[in-house]
């Protein structure tokens, strides 16, 4: 297990790296239904962050929290230092104060979803190149050359010019996270990658986002790969209810959980 | 002889009524009628139906220009957008479309004419083909918002989604990712929507505009040939249709690029 040796070492060379995520005391509310609770929660550059917990344990909803998909009802939340100014609406919602400060901090958040979401009418290349090309302002040919580098490293160099719908669910997943990596993110987003596909497509998407974690990427991973995370991950959360029950780095989460509802997830899920 | 006489007479007779119908028909002296150079009418009637397909490319545009406003309303908007737009999708459905015309025809003119004077400039001769455009564009526009917010509604929002997450702004996720990825949905309805349009135009012969309608009537008035210049509208808005439905083909296969065929490998 190379990952396991490898990822500590990376962890200590960044260990007064700057603070790349922090939320605060994040609450979300659906209508009457709480489904955060109070979550604090801070990546480092370098670090891999794995949420786990249970289904509807508001571990999605607060990856969606980051790049403001889901407002959150209160809290706060740091991208880069840079806080996300949020106002209360006429409705009684919490709102961005500012439209183009969520788009700017979006734009380095490079987000991975669980049933990929390319755009159907684009072929890979074209979205792969699609927001550095007309979001981030960069020239044609070079994301294009960027983009065909990517493709080539997720495996994926001769379905350039393919259609979303006709690759597997496996390879429009590695597509999607090769979108993700054009925009250079400071910080990448993984929510759920590999739920929505067949068993024997997981191994060569979790292949994808490994060799990404060693490479020192910063990224927060919402998953169900209880190994995985366990390899890959600096640091696990797991939430219960809207609340972090439990974190701390893979080995004591895993090996040694204190709490009985984490170890009674572990053994169900394991 | 005579009665060999007697029986011929008759025979002739019906057979010249016969041929007095072909000829009011399709005789030769009426097709001579649609020739291109004068006395014909042949040149009047491109000239119609060109004025037809002006009316109808214009009206058709601006109404999908109203479609997308009212979509992105409907289904986007506060609640005050949402209830303008209600109102005005339920009226001009609800209308008759040739009431609808003379309505907004004459009473649009008088009001913009009252208007220039309250203002102090003096009345304006409003351009017939600008105003035929501007009634049906209002009544495609209508048509064209259920259209197209269906459509929307139809798009996985999950693409939606992922634009907003790699920080698109509004106008540019509008451009780049609803409308080409809406535009497989939307095309049965929109070409429907185009071919009603060019025979909507039809509806401007009330108001006097020189449509290809009101100026086959015209002809068919001015020479009693009614089945010949009407049969020749009836070709050249078929032809219009055909020739549409060969481009409405192209675009829908292009629309749908990236999509499996539906009817699978044959």
């Amino acid at each position: 297990m190379t990952a396991a040796t490898a990822v500590p070492a990376i962890r200590a060379a960044v260990e007064d790296a700057a603070e790349a995520i922090h939320i605060e005391d994040l609450h979300k509310k659906f209508g009457q239904l709480h489904v955060l609770k109070g979550v604090s929660l801070s990546a480092r550059d370098g670090d891999v962050v794995a949420i786990i917990g249970g289904s509807g344990s508001g571990k999605s909803t607060l990856l969606r929290c980051i790049n403001c998909l889901e407002n959150p009802t209160s809290g706060i939340i740091r991208v880069n230092g840079e806080e996300i100014r949020l106002k209360g609406d006429s409705h009684g919602n919490t709102v961005p104060a500012d439209r183009r400060q969520i788009e700017r901090i979006r734009s380095k958040l490079g987000m991975v979803f669980q049933n990929f979401n390319l755009w159907s009418h684009m072929t890979l290349l074209d979205n792969v190149i699609e927001v550095p090309v007309h979001v981030l302002g960069v020239k044609r040919d070079e994301a294009i050359a960027y983009g065909e580098q990517l493709l080539a490293r997720v495996g994926l160099a001769e379905k350039r010019d393919v259609y979303p719908a006709f690759l597997s669910g496996g390879q429009q997943q590695r597509g999607a996270i090769a979108r993700a990596l054009a925009i250079q993110p400071r910080v990448m987003l993984f929510d759920e990658p590999t739920s929505a596909l067949d068993p024997e497509l997981v191994g060569e998407v979790l292949k994808v986002i490994g060799d990404l974690a060693r490479e020192g990427r910063t990224m927060i991973l919402v998953t169900h790969e209880m190994k995985f995370a366990r390899e890959v991950a600096s640091h696990v959360v797991y939430l219960h209810n809207g609340k972090v029950e439990e974190e701390g780095p893979p080995a004591e989460v895993f090996g040694a959980p204190k709490s009985d509802r984490l170890k009674q997830f572990l053994r169900n899920v394991g | 002889m005579a009665a060999g006489h007697f029986r011929i007479r008759p025979q002739s007779q019906t057979r010249g009524y016969k041929l007095d119908v072909l000829v009011s028909l399709f005789g030769a002296s009426t097709l001579e009628l649609l020739s291109f150079e004068p006395p014909g009418w042949g040149a009047n009637l491109l000239r119609g139906l060109a004025a037809s397909i002006q009316i109808a490319c214009g009206a058709f545009g601006l109404g999908l220009l109203i479609g997308i406003g009212g979509a992105y309303g409907k289904l986007y908007g506060g609640p005050v957008v949402r209830d303008l737009l209600e109102t005005y999708t339920t009226v001009v459905r609800a209308v008759p479309e040739l009431v609808l015309i003379l309505i907004l025809y004459f009473a649009g003119t008088d009001l913009i004419n009252q208007l220039m004077t309250a203002l102090g400039y003096p009345p304006v001769d409003i351009n017939g083909l600008i105003a035929g455009i501007g009634v049906l564009a209002v009544v495609q526009g209508a048509y064209s918002t259920e259209v197209l917010r269906g459509a929307i509604l139809a798009i996985p929002q999950g693409q939606i989604e992922a634009a907003r997450a790699y920080g698109m702004p509004p106008g540019l996720l509008l451009r780049r990712i609803t409308l080409p990825a809406m535009l497989p949905f939307a095309i049965p309805g929109l070409a429907n929507l185009w071919l009603i349009a060019t025979k909507d135009t039809a509806l401007l012969a009330v108001v006097g505009f020189s449509e290809l309608t009101q100026t086959t009537r015209q002809a068919a008035g001015a020479t009693k040939a009614y089945f010949t210049f009407f049969m020749a509208a009836g070709v050249l808005y078929l032809s219009l249709t055909l020739f549409s439905e060969v481009i409405i083909k192209r675009v829908e296969r292009w629309s749908r690029r990236g999509m499996p065929s539906v009817s699978g490998p044959h």
